[in-house]
């Protein structure tokens, strides 16, 4: 396992790792030699090969996505790269910009040409003024040098490359909302399908993909689908940048290959637990469903992993909690979180949201009885598969795996149900 | 009182603009111009905003609104947003909070009366590695403890 080759962190080190001086002198842009040498269908079936899955959360084959855009529409075809990261516990995309700009153009070249598309936006969160500037530096570099622009590298392929800056709204991550905010509207989710492979940005095919998602294109356009499958597990093919924040001695974000044990990730690369014993895992960015520490002692990195656990491997950034962990406060925060975040189109996102946050409120108020986290848990019922997009779910799943696992340090704060009818009685 | 764009600035939009099939989509990059060059969203930015884009006022509001990092609200010199979410609470955020809530006796969304500083908290700012953090401005600040706050605070206040 230890001996690998990076593929999305190997520059992070390196001196100015973001130009493209640097960047070819460390192998840059060699995929596109390939790349050029095939047909776009051919690229298609060697990403498919390969096993590659979205890392933007949904873990979508990427190479199956692709080949869903229809080519016989006589429109144009967008490629939309998703560098919203917004999920709470998710932080290493903004490395990936910051210290690798190009390997991103180069992914997006490689999609770009798979999949007949000549125009790529990239949807920047808005705090990203750092990466926005390097981004920036990187397309005008690689328009002088004919990696972008007309007849790149004299292949005959045309692709020009924007930055488009979001302005602060979670929502805008999920890729239909992006995509309305990319045109200049609310970023409000639509209704699917058609999906946006069909019926996308301005109205035409548009394949969006995560950051990740493309930097890991070029290693297999260039090494071979066989090369990338190799790595990692059967179902989890390649490596990502794992991350850890929370209650860990080193936080941080590791790249390596998939299916790594989740305590050895703790302990290794996390230096062990800080101030206390662990207690519970969120493994991939807060919608993930929650995990005790006893769920933690055979979950690995990986997607199959994580679906066997009931949980999502999400953005692969785990949150550490230690046993001093109030799960309530913890869960009051999401729920915070989610109450702000909603765009609001859908009532039962909107209203079960904010309904959520006030029972949450009571219950840290010690006014609350256990009947209210019954409550709570069938709010979640009518949350979840219910509206257009889906952030209303990635509320549910936390709602009803808090509760359910760590019941008692909600109980703790709320009176038995018997007392308060008591106490109802008493005061009349 | 009504405001125009310096003719640079209609330069660059027009620029911007070119990169889009529908003039439209340029609405969120005119809103950021705007708040460059007026420092925050007026309601007489968003009217030189819908003119220059070609939409109607009431859209540019719509959009501005929706975003949260447009200012429809003069913010100080120093806008500080204390990141609030999941992985800074673990670590510590809500003693930031409380250091910035005493020391400049702000409350989340009000404004210091010499306009120096304005305060938000805000959520995940995408550095959950480093908590708890907050941006002043473009810049971030991380691994913040209550002292750091204090001297980063003190700090800006002499610049
Ligand atoms: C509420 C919500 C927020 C999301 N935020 C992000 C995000 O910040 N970054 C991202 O890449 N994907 C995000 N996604 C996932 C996208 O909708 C989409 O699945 C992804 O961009 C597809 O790219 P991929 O196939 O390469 O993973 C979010 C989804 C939802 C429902
Ligand atoms: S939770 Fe604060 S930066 Fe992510």
């Amino acid at each position: 396992m230890s001996d690998f080759q990076p593929q999305l962190t190997k520059r992070f080190e390196t001196k100015d790792g973001h130009t493209l001086k640097v960047f070819l002198e460390t192998g840059g842009y060699a995929s596109l030699k390939n790349l050029f040498a095939k047909k776009p269908a051919e690229i298609i079936e060697e990403v498919k090969a390969s096993g590659l899955k979205g890392r933007g959360g949904a873990g979508f084959p990427a190479g199956m996505k692709w080949s869903f855009v229809p080519q016989n529409t006589g429109k144009a075809v967008y490629l939309v790269v998703n560098a919203d990261e917004g999920e709470p516990g998710t932080f290493t995309d903004r490395f990936s910009m910051l210290y690798d700009p190009h390997l991103l153009l180069e992914g997006i070249i490689c999609a770009s040409y798979a999949i007949n598309c000549h125009t790529s936006y990239i949807y920047v969160r808005g705090e990203f003024v750092e990466q926005i500037n390097r981004l920036n530096a990187a397309i005008e570099e690689a328009k002088k040098a004919n990696y972008l622009g007309k007849n790149i590298q004299g292949s005959g392929f045309d692709l020009e490359v924007y930055v488009h800056r979001g302005a602060g709204a979670y929502i805008c991550g999920e890729e239909t909302g992006l995509l309305e905010s990319l045109e200049g509207k609310k970023g409000q989710p639509r209704i699917k399908p058609p999906f946006p492979a069909i019926v996308g940005a301005f109205g035409c095919p548009t394949i969006v993909n995560n950051v990740k998602t493309l930097s890991s294109v070029p290693w297999i356009v260039e090494n071979g689908a066989a090369a990338y499958a190799a790595i990692g597990t059967k179902e989890s093919p390649g490596t990502h940048v794992f991350g850890l924040s929370g209650h860990v001695n080193q936080t941080g974000y590791w790249e390596m290959p998939f299916g790594l044990p989740m305590m050895e990730f703790i302990e290794k690369y996390g230096k062990g637990m800080k101030g206390g014993k662990l207690k519970a895992v969120i493994p991939g960015g807060s919608s993930c469903p929650v995990l005790t520490a006893q769920e933690c002692a055979d979950l690995t990195l990986s997607y199959e992993s994580m679906r066997d656990h009931k949980t999502m491997f999400g953005t692969g950034c785990a949150i550490i909690m230690n046993e001093h962990t109030d799960m309530a406060k913890i869960l009051k925060n999401l729920t915070h979180f989610y109450r702000d975040e909603s765009c609001g189109q859908c009532t039962p996102c909107r209203e079960g949201s904010a309904w959520e946050d006030r029972i949450m409120k009571k219950i840290l108020s010690g006014e609350a009885t256990t009947k209210e986290l019954d409550l709570m848990l069938e709010i979640a019922d009518n949350m979840e598969g219910k509206t257009i997009c889906v952030f209303s779910s990635a509320l549910a799943f936390p709602v009803r795996s808090f509760i359910k696992k760590f019941r008692e340090d909600f109980e703790k704060y709320c009176k038995p149900a018997s007392v308060a009818v008591l106490e109802k009685i008493t005061a009349n | 009182m009504a405001v125009t764009f310096k003719k640079e600035t209609v330069a660059e939009f027009e620029t911007i603009a070119a990169r889009y099939p529908v003039r439209r989509a340029a609405l969120l990059p005119a809103l950021w111009l705007a708040q460059k060059e007026f420092g925050w969203i007026s309601t007489d930015a968003m009217v030189a905003v819908s003119k220059l884009v070609g939409c109607s006022p009431a859209q540019v509001l719509e959009v501005a609104e929706f975003y949260t990092m447009y200012q429809k609200k003069k913010p100080g010199k120093y806008h500080l947003q204390v990141c609030q979410t999941i992985a800074c609470l673990l670590n510590g955020s809500e003693e930031i909070k409380k250091v910035i809530e005493q020391k400049l006796h702000l409350k989340p969304g009000e404004t210091t009366p010499d306009g120096q500083f304005s305060y938000q908290p805000v959520e995940c700012l995408a550095a959950c590695h480093k908590a708890p953090c907050m941006q002043v401005n473009d810049d971030y600040h991380e691994n913040l403890t209550p002292e750091s706050t204090e001297k980063l605070i003190d700090d800006l206040r002499k610049k």
